[in-house]
């Protein structure tokens, strides 16, 4: 069973954004808010480690958004006390699919994503902030998520965190209700939902990931505890081909002293 | 204990909260200020090890020296040998010298630590005798290994003192703290009360690179009761009493150590190793 210490989590993360902002001379942080529980929970985070005043949570729907998307961050806005904006990203990404009116769903997809990314790091450069990340521990092991998109930001509160654990910590600091119970969507296509684009639910892939990642339990041992071969060896793979997602892009070594080979300092570094 | 958030890297910086540190000790009458493994440099040093180095002769250890005319001090760096060897050490100061040095013998490398590839490993441990008694410096992960403690028992200490920089990990459902903090705290309290002796732990607190340090600084003595206890995560100053009597109460109803047979140890640990 995964843990779900929430008072524990909190408490840690909470501790997490005021020293990682605080340390580099900032105070404030800005967000993307889906709508969903991940942006959701990271905002009330950051405003109950910074103030609400330090926060700035954007909204940046595109034309098929869908208005409960926007309803659901406006409710969240409402209730945690943060800043907010409303950048539409319609134009600039219609735009660029003139040219390429072919492009398939996933392209478009991970077009908004980046499109949404340049809004936020302009804003934190407007702002004096750092970009708060969104992305939690299932979607990043799983590599569900777009490169250089939704997955990048300063600091990530979440990143350490499965879904169920998101959505236990979400509901003791009080994101919405309606925000946690609704089915995880990336808002892609009208009606598509994260577990049905899978093929599996967050909570049956948590309960694996935590065994396979947390516990290092084998092969072996996960068909022991009640999983279908297919599945482990699925999960195994999804994990493997999407390692390049969570690491930094492959340098050619020349040098006696490469970048991130035997170049290595800490990021806080000095601070 | 001063309980601090280093700066990763500035030793000025750190150099700064040590003076505050000793400046609160000294308006509360205390004798000792412990100060976090790797306190004066920070903790996930990496390639600045060489960097934050300081030798025998720096002015660093000059200005910890002026320090401890007025109260001894434990100092937590990385310290530069004459052949160039970078070790994670802790150094006790009193009456304006160095009384001692530890070299940490127990460099952790696994999992999350990576030690030895910065570090040189150090190859003494030895009680040595203070103002205020006996004392044994062993850093963090030291501690972890029980032959440590054993030997600074046999080696007359009544008191250990454990500068650590122990990262919190490790959520679990019903604990009030993290499980790494959990482990700190059972295994400190065995050994305080299985060898009858003072444990002083001083942990940092902060975050670098994501990863938070505990704090929860305390003092835990013969009988394993809590003397003093710093919060988790925040900065703290916290300061109890190590006193003798309790050690010699404890060792009088319990005499482990004077029973203790060194030579059928020593017997056993060479037939070990011969086989």
């Amino acid at each position: 069973m995964i843990p779900t210490n929430v008072s524990l989590m909190r408490r840690i993360l909470v501790a997490f954004i005021r020293n990682e902002v605080r340390k580099v001379g900032l105070e404030r942080v800005v967000v993307g808010l889906s709508g969903g529980v991940d942006s959701s929970l990271s905002a009330m985070l950051a405003a109950e480690a910074l103030g609400p005043d330090q926060v700035l949570g954007i909204m940046m729907p595109y034309r098929t958004s869908s208005a409960e998307s926007l309803e659901h961050a406006r409710l969240v806005v409402e209730k945690s006390g943060i800043r907010s904006a409303t950048i539409e990203i319609t134009a600039q990404i219609d735009a660029y699919f003139e040219v390429f009116p072919d492009a398939d769903p996933k392209r478009r997809g991970n077009k908004m994503a980046r499109e949404r990314m340049t809004i936020l790091y302009d804003h934190s450069a407007r702002w004096d902030a750092l970009v708060a990340g969104t992305s939690n521990k299932t979607e990043l092991l799983l590599g569900y998520g777009t490169l250089h998109g939704d997955m990048a930001s300063a600091l990530n509160p979440l990143g350490d965190l499965y879904k169920t654990q998101v959505w236990a910590l979400g509901e003791a600091v009080g994101v919405p209700e309606v925000v946690i119970d609704k089915k995880p969507s990336a808002d892609l296509w009208e009606g598509q939902t994260d577990e049905a684009e899978l093929g599996f639910s967050y909570r049956e892939v948590d309960e694996l990931l935590y065994l396979m990642v947390d516990q290092r339990y084998g092969r072996t041992e996960l068909i022991a505890a009640g999983f279908t071969a297919d599945f482990v060896d699925d999960i195994a793979r999804r994990i493997m081909t999407s390692q390049f997602k969570r690491r930094l892009p492959v340098i050619a070594k020349v040098s006696h002293r490469t970048i991130d080979r035997d170049f290595r300092y800490s990021r806080d570094w000095g601070k | 204990m001063a309980q601090i958030n280093p700066k990763l890297g500035d030793v000025a910086a750190n150099m700064a909260l040590y003076e505050a540190g000793v400046r609160d000790a000294a308006s509360q009458d205390v004798d000792l200020v412990i100060f976090p493994e790797l306190s004066l440099t920070g903790y996930f040093l990496r390639d600045m090890v060489p960097d934050v180095a300081v030798r025998l002769a720096s002015p660093e250890m000059e200005r910890l020296k002026a320090l401890s005319r007025e109260v001894s001090l434990v100092a937590g760096l990385v310290l530069e040998s004459e052949d160039h060897r970078f070790y994670n050490a802790a150094v006790y100061f009193e009456g304006g010298e160095v009384r001692h040095i530890h070299r940490k013998v127990y460099l952790p490398t696994y999992g999350m630590f990576d030690e030895q590839r910065y570090f040189a490993r150090g190859g003494r441990l030895r009680a040595f005798d203070t103002r205020h008694g006996r004392l044994v410096i062993l850093i963090c992960e030291d501690l972890w290994h029980p032959s440590t403690v054993y030997l600074a028992a046999l080696d007359g200490a009544l008191t250990i003192l454990c500068p650590s920089s122990s990262p919190l990990r490790g959520v679990t459902d019903g604990a009030e703290q993290d499980d790494n903090a959990r482990y700190w705290e059972l295994i400190t309290r065995s050994y305080a009360e299985t060898f009858g002796m003072f444990i002083v732990h001083s942990n940092r607190v902060g975050f670098e690179d994501g990863v938070g340090f505990w704090g929860g600084s305390g003092i835990l003595d013969p009988f394993g009761h809590t003397v003093c206890k710093a919060g988790y995560y925040d900065e703290a100053f916290v300061a109890g009493e190590v006193s003798h009597e309790a050690a010699r109460r404890k060792r009088t109803r319990a005499p482990l150590m004077r029973d203790e047979d060194v030579d059928l140890t020593i017997r056993e640990l060479e037939r070990i190793r011969r086989e």
